[in-house]
């Protein structure tokens, strides 16, 4: 980052703050088109949850859609992959690629690797989307086996996965680099977390991976016959959980490094945050179990222990609502908050970024219990596969993270269109119907399945079980699916509206970097790779060592494809 | 070492305290309350299940004692065979459901009974029924465009003790 010193004029600083983005060029390229496929992706996924949301209150739209959609579960294929699979993906390696080069303050050093990432992200995303698009691929964003799709979605969805390696790769070539350059220099917590998150995700996807390569490739082309249905579930888990903490991750880097910098306030403590992402590179692999606990043929025991590593991974969510609170009470204070509670008011509730991003943390509170229930053991018989997962979900990556990448993007974009912000109010007002609209869809999704067991996944307003006890809550989350439209169609509105018509900006927008309190020497262990990755793998050979080879010594890949739809 | 704030300390603890707690608590559902999640049963062939021989092959509700029941129950698309069970109150029925295609789900309303119904593999669990009436039971993971109309119903029905 470019630093001002006293003598400078305005002009100058702006000029100089110009020359320091010119060595990002490609970064900011790559950056722009990766967040733009990916709100591209959301608004798609968005406009068919909102079907989605209707059909379940009783009013079926699809017929408006026809011969585009032809059907709910075609659609609901489509908001699954383009939500949880596409916007995700695709705004967390264009956020780290801006990320990481700012935080270390220089470019890529092989950026070939990121452009060869790029491009197979952006080739797997058409093969993805043409099968989903012509209703070859209606498996939802699981897509279990025995069910068939089209080759071209799961060789499309491999190469997103490999493309995001590659983005991985120059990630890490670039930190090296940077270690090489700056000797004895601990690194920079931005740059540190987000390599964190990329080596999690490098782990966390050899589960998928496997299923790829060995069962649904060669099965959807032909070359075998069968697959073993269990041991594509247990090789999706073993990536399906780890998937959503590389969701989470880089909400939290926002809400450790740069939140508190936006509220006036620091880090409150750097080193517990650095322990907490090593903890989640060991800690977010081994728990996929968590996720089949209703499942037949796997081992009672072997449920519990991914129940037990499974509240070890909830440890450092919880030591991160400390730190982040205790970081925004400083910003609070410093803004003259005094009390208790006085310093809430004091924070900057005018800055949208800002806004959305605690708002996010306030649903991901909610989002958080609801998860700590399903991963209970046995208590998660009460709501598996009910429309209280979901509701659960919504929470967190519906809200707590695609709420903090909107106020990410509320200063990303005028960073790297150079325009200004078009509408702060309106941003403001999106934020807020966003956080209402997901609490009452939430929290009627979840007392539905919770009190009347309403299955997931359900076409519903056609199902012929339908109660009329569900009609209160089905009409809650209708006016919370109502709130969710106004807030997506603002947020596209402010986000379009600033690039096509924004003021160009007279103050270059720097990514926001917060300093933290204790100053104090890092521990080398918070600063070293190696003791954490050997753990990680350590742990999942542990808990899924014995198992895997287990079922893969006695696979029974007895299923033949199916098309259901 | 490193420096953490007091406070902070705190809390680190009471998370840890609560996090044990947790799994105490899970554990003793599971051994003393004995709610359990299903497990290992068995293996079978899918393409198979229904031939003769096989439990699947004519499945339904089969008396081991009074008011003791096995349920042989087959999923496929879209529909559970058989749909409907009738069991005096207070039976205790097990369930044995498996697919003969893709994955179902298999929960019954208002009950501790909710397992994945996986091809290749028997999912089975115990309930009790206790109170007379109509239990619904539900495919609730996607099976295809008929999902939605893969259901069936447990009657319950009252005892003669009961009915007096
Ligand atoms: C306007 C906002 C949204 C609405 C109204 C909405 C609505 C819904 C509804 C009603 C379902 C349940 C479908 C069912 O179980 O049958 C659903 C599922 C889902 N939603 Fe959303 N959603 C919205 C935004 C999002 C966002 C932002 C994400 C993620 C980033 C997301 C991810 C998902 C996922 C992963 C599923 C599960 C799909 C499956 O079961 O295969 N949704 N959504
Ligand atoms: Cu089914």
């Amino acid at each position: 980052m470019a630093v001002q010193s006293m003598a400078q004029t305005p002009d100058e600083a702006v000029r100089d703050v110009h020359a320091a983005e010119a060595r990002f060029a490609l970064e900011n390229t790559l950056t722009r088109w990766l967040i733009g496929i990916a709100m591209v992706a959301l608004s798609i996924g968005i406009l068919l949850g909102i079907f989605q949301g209707f059909e379940h209150a009783g009013l079926d739209l699809y017929r408006f859609i026809r011969p585009a959609i032809k059907d709910y579960y075609q659609g609901l294929s489509l908001h699954g992959v383009l939500n949880a699979l596409v916007w995700t993906t695709f705004f967390i390696v264009g956020f780290f690629t801006l990320a990481i080069t700012r935080s270390l303050d220089r470019p890529l050093s092989h950026p070939w690797l990121n452009v060869v990432g790029f491009v197979l992200m952006v080739t797997g995303l058409v093969l993805t989307a043409y099968p989903l698009w012509w209703n070859l691929a209606t498996v939802l964003y699981t897509f279990y086996p025995p069910m068939q799709a089209d080759w071209t979605f799961y060789v499309g969805l491999t190469l997103i996965v490999v493309g995001s390696w590659f983005a991985g790769y120059g990630f890490f070539a670039t930190l090296i680099r940077w270690r090489k350059e700056n000797p004895g220099k601990r690194t920079p917590f931005i740059a540190l977390t987000a390599n964190i998150t990329m080596a999690m995700w490098q782990l966390a996807t050899l589960g998928v991976a496997a299923e790829m390569l060995t069962q649904l490739i060669p099965w959807s082309l032909g070359l075998i016959e069968g697959v073993d249905p269990l041991l594509a579930r247990t090789y999706f888990w073993f990536t399906g959980h780890p998937l959503v903490y590389f969701w989470l991750l880089p909400a939290y880097i926002s809400w450790y490094a740069m939140v508190p910098k936006q509220a006036g306030g620091k880090l409150f403590s750097e080193n517990l945050g650095r322990l907490v992402f090593w903890l989640f590179l060991l800690l977010s692999t081994p728990v996929g179990f968590h996720h089949q606990y209703t499942d037949p043929g796997i081992p009672t025991g072997w449920k519990f222990l991914h129940a037990i590593l499974t509240y070890g991974v909830a440890f450092p969510s919880f030591i991160t609502a400390f730190t982040v609170c205790a970081s925004l009470e400083l910003g609070g204070r410093a803004r003259g908050g005094k009390g208790w509670f006085g310093w809430i008011r004091r924070l900057p509730w005018n800055d949208p970024s800002y806004t959305a991003q605690n708002l996010a943390m306030i649903l991901f509170a909610f989002g958080g219990i609801s998860g700590i229930t399903n991963a209970s053991y046995n208590v998660n018989l009460a709501i598996h596969n009910t429309t209280w997962v979901p509701g659960h979900f919504h929470l967190t990556v519906g809200a707590a993270v695609t709420l903090t990448f909107f106020g990410i993007a509320y200063w990303m974009v005028p960073k790297l269109s150079g325009r200004q912000l078009f509408g702060r109010r309106t941003a403001l007002v999106q934020a807020w119907t966003w956080f209402f609209g997901m609490l009452l869809f939430a929290n009627a999704f979840h007392l539905l399945g919770l009190r009347f067991g309403v299955p997931r996944r359900t076409m519903l307003g056609a199902a012929p079980y339908r109660d009329p006890a569900w009609t209160p809550f089905l009409m809650e989350s209708l006016v919370g699916v109502i709130l969710l439209t106004i807030s997506a169609t603002l947020f596209f509105y402010v986000i379009l509206m600033t690039v096509l018509a924004g003021k160009k900006l007279t103050k270059p927008v720097e990514m926001p970097v917060a300093q933290a309190l204790d100053q104090d020497k890092i521990p080398a262990w918070l600063d070293s790779w190696k003791p954490w990755v050997w753990g990680a793998i350590f742990l999942i050979i542990l808990a899924y060592g014995p198992i895997l080879y287990q079922f893969i010594s006695e696979m029974q890949p007895t299923s033949p494809g199916f098309r259901v739809w | 070492m490193m420096h953490v704030d007091r406070y902070e300390q705190i809390w680190i603890r009471l998370s840890v305290f609560v996090l044990i707690a947790f799994i105490l608590a899970v554990l003793t559902a599971s051994v003393s309350a004995g709610i359990q999640v299903p497990g290992v049963v068995q293996r079978v062939d899918p393409n198979t299940v229904t031939e003769p021989g096989s439990p699947w092959a004519e499945p339904g509700l089969r008396e081991l004692a009074p008011g003791k029941y096995e349920a042989y129950i087959l999923a496929q698309i879209w529909v559970f065979t058989p749909d409907e069970i009738r069991v005096p109150a207070g039976s205790e029925v097990t369930f044995y459901v498996t697919s003969k295609d893709v994955q179902h789900g298999f929960k019954i309303l208002d009950t501790n009974i909710n397992m994945m119904v996986i091809p290749g593999q028997v999912s089975k669990l115990t309930a009790r029924f206790d109170e007379p009436g109509t239990y619904t039971m539900v495919c609730h993971e996607y099976c295809g465009v008929g999902h939605h109309t893969m259901y069936g119903r447990i009657v319950v029905e009252p005892t003669q003790a009961a009915a007096e």
